[in-house]
């Protein structure tokens, strides 16, 4: 009778949740003039010629192409700096750790406008601009300190005897981190990977004023379809339900990570 | 359960350190130059000191931005926090029901901002929008173009289905990290449902509930694309939020100083209120672990 009651709860949620995702596919499945003409709950005569322009015109697809490299680069570089980070955060006490702990957060603080010319400015420097490196460096600065608190309280998690009990042992760190501590927080891991992930997929300010052709990401290409003959809707929808097939592959990778969660009695 | 003293650990901190302060030093540095300076062009500026910080701390319609701001983070934290943890409660804990629910779950997360307002867009239109021609087959009128409630409702349902997912696959993480065994000596113990989600729950969902208020926090304060594209601050005023109106006054006006000394303002609010939040939720665990 509970069960029944929390995938009641939970079903209801996730109906109301899909429906705009839906009429977004409903209207990728329909050419323009049919989506002004008329209200259809569902696709009447379905057309694929929105997803067929966006796959054949390569302004369209290389949109994709770009925000999966540069996304992809930021989620590694993220991740990478940050296990080692998060770890010295969670087991060690050392000079100036609580402020800069705090101090990373604050970089997520500011609106994204103020980073905007300095950034062009400091990319340009090193003639960077309009390549996947300098999108990928600079949504580092919010994704990094997000990185490094979400795995800090994953690790925070484990009891730092295991950690005593591995050293004891003889095992060195690296050999530690790697085979067993890594494993123990790998719930965490893949939840920072999906987030980092996601929170440069979709920024667009950075991206787009970093870029202007050979890196250009796919939401600024969206906002391309607004013309003078009005919006694209069609061709809109049908960007916007491919924008979320990335990341939901990520998730689906990392799903299993996030189910089975940290076990005791592991190591 | 001490933690190890040693000053050594610096050099796992160094990498991020480094990453993070070459981003970030640059543009500080730029915003507290223009804040105190009166630009008129290339090689042509005046120090004016406090002036932009004065006339920007003077200003009637920044005064409304910011309790509409407060508004709208309060009602967002308030909505969301409770309705991700109702969610994550309900997710089945392992088999394909989770996985299913995991990956719907991240479907709005993965949007790019300026489409999530379109998407709203079209989702809201009275004429071809379901919501929208629901609402008016119902018989009420709803237009978010023309009334600032409207605007306002419009504005929260999309904000709350963006963004409790987060909250929702945080708490998900958080509650699958707690070992079996917690919940076996509750079921010895006999305890109700309610008092293991107090007492064993909520405490163990302590770091990744604070990581959820402050990221939910910070970014419904910051809060630009969605707005912006659904309702472009209006009608009227009434959904112009601050970072709205600083972008009016740095680009739309062109005035930089202002616009510095704004940044600079906005910043510090963010960080009290984030400071105030993070403290607040690291006592409330003091004791329960």
């Amino acid at each position: 009778m509970k069960i029944k009651k929390r995938a009641f709860i939970l079903g209801f949620y996730f109906f109301i949740m899909l429906l705009p995702i839906y009429w977004m596919l409903n209207m990728s499945l329909r050419t323009n003039a049919d989506i002004l003409n008329s209200f259809a709950l569902y696709p009447h005569n379905p057309t694929l010629s929105n997803y067929i322009k966006i796959f054949t015109d390569s302004s369209w697809y290389s949109g994709y192409l770009n925000s999966i490299l540069y996304v992809s680069i930021n989620t590694l570089i993220s991740l990478i700096t940050a296990l080692p980070a998060a770890y010295a955060f969670s087991r060690y006490r050392f000079l100036g750790d609580k402020q800069v702990f705090f101090w990373l957060l604050t970089n997520r603080m500011a609106p994204a406008a103020v980073f905007l010319l300095p950034f062009f400015q400091l990319y340009s420097t090193f003639g960077l601009i309009d390549t996947h490196i300098a999108v990928a460096f600079a949504h580092c600065l919010f994704n990094v300190p997000l990185a490094v608190w979400i795995l800090e309280g994953f690790m925070s998690g484990v009891p730092i005897e295991i950690d005593e009990t591995a050293f004891i042992d003889g095992y060195g760190f690296s050999r530690f981190f790697m085979t067993i501590f890594i494993p123990l927080i790998r719930a965490g891991v893949g939840v920072t990977a999906f987030f980092c992930f996601m929170f440069s997929w979709v920024e667009l300010l950075l991206a787009r004023t970093l870029t202007t052709t050979n890196a250009k990401p796919i939401a600024a290409t969206m906002t391309r379809t607004v013309s003078a003959t009005g919006l694209d809707w069609g061709l809109l929808a049908a960007a916007g339900i491919l924008t979320i097939i990335p990341g939901a592959l990520v998730i689906w990778f990392v799903r299993n990570h996030m189910a089975k969660g940290f076990a005791m009695g592991r190591v | 359960m001490e933690k190890w003293q040693d000053n050594r650990a610096w050099f796992l901190v160094l990498p991020v350190f480094v990453i993070v302060a070459f981003s970030a030093i640059i543009p500080l540095l730029t915003v507290i130059n223009y804040s105190v300076q009166d630009i008129f062009g290339p090689g042509q500026r005046v120090f004016v000191g406090a002036e932009w910080f004065k006339e920007v701390l003077g200003d009637k319609r920044l005064h409304a931005a910011l309790w509409r701001q407060f508004l709208f983070s309060g009602l967002v934290l308030l909505i969301e926090i409770p309705l991700g943890i109702i969610i994550a409660l309900t997710m089945p804990k392992k088999g394909w029901g989770a996985s299913a629910s995991l990956v719907t779950l991240a479907l709005p997360l993965l949007i790019p901002w300026n489409v999530i307002g379109t998407i709203w867009i079209i989702f809201t239109r009275p004429d071809i929008g379901l919501f929208g021609a629901t609402i008016n087959k119902l018989g009420m009128s709803f237009d978010h173009t023309a009334s600032s409630l409207d605007a306002w409702v419009t504005l929260m349902l999309m904000e709350v289905w963006h963004w409790t997912p987060l909250v929702a696959l945080l708490a998900y993480a958080g509650l699958r990290a707690i070992p079996e065994a917690y919940y076996q000596a509750a079921k010895v113990d006999g305890a109700s449902s309610w008092s293991v989600f107090r007492h064993i729950q909520l405490p163990k969902m302590r770091g990744v509930l604070t990581i959820a208020v402050l990221l939910r926090f910070m970014d419904s304060f910051l809060i630009y694309a969605e707005p912006f594209v659904l309702t472009g601050g209006g009608p009227g005023n009434s959904t112009t939020f601050l970072s709205i109106y600083l972008v009016k006054i740095a680009v739309g006006q062109f005035d930089l100083g202002p616009a510095a000394a704004f940044s600079l303002i906005y910043f510090l609010i963010i960080l009290l209120f984030s400071w105030l939040f993070y403290q607040a939720l690291q006592n409330a665990g003091k004791g329960e672990g």
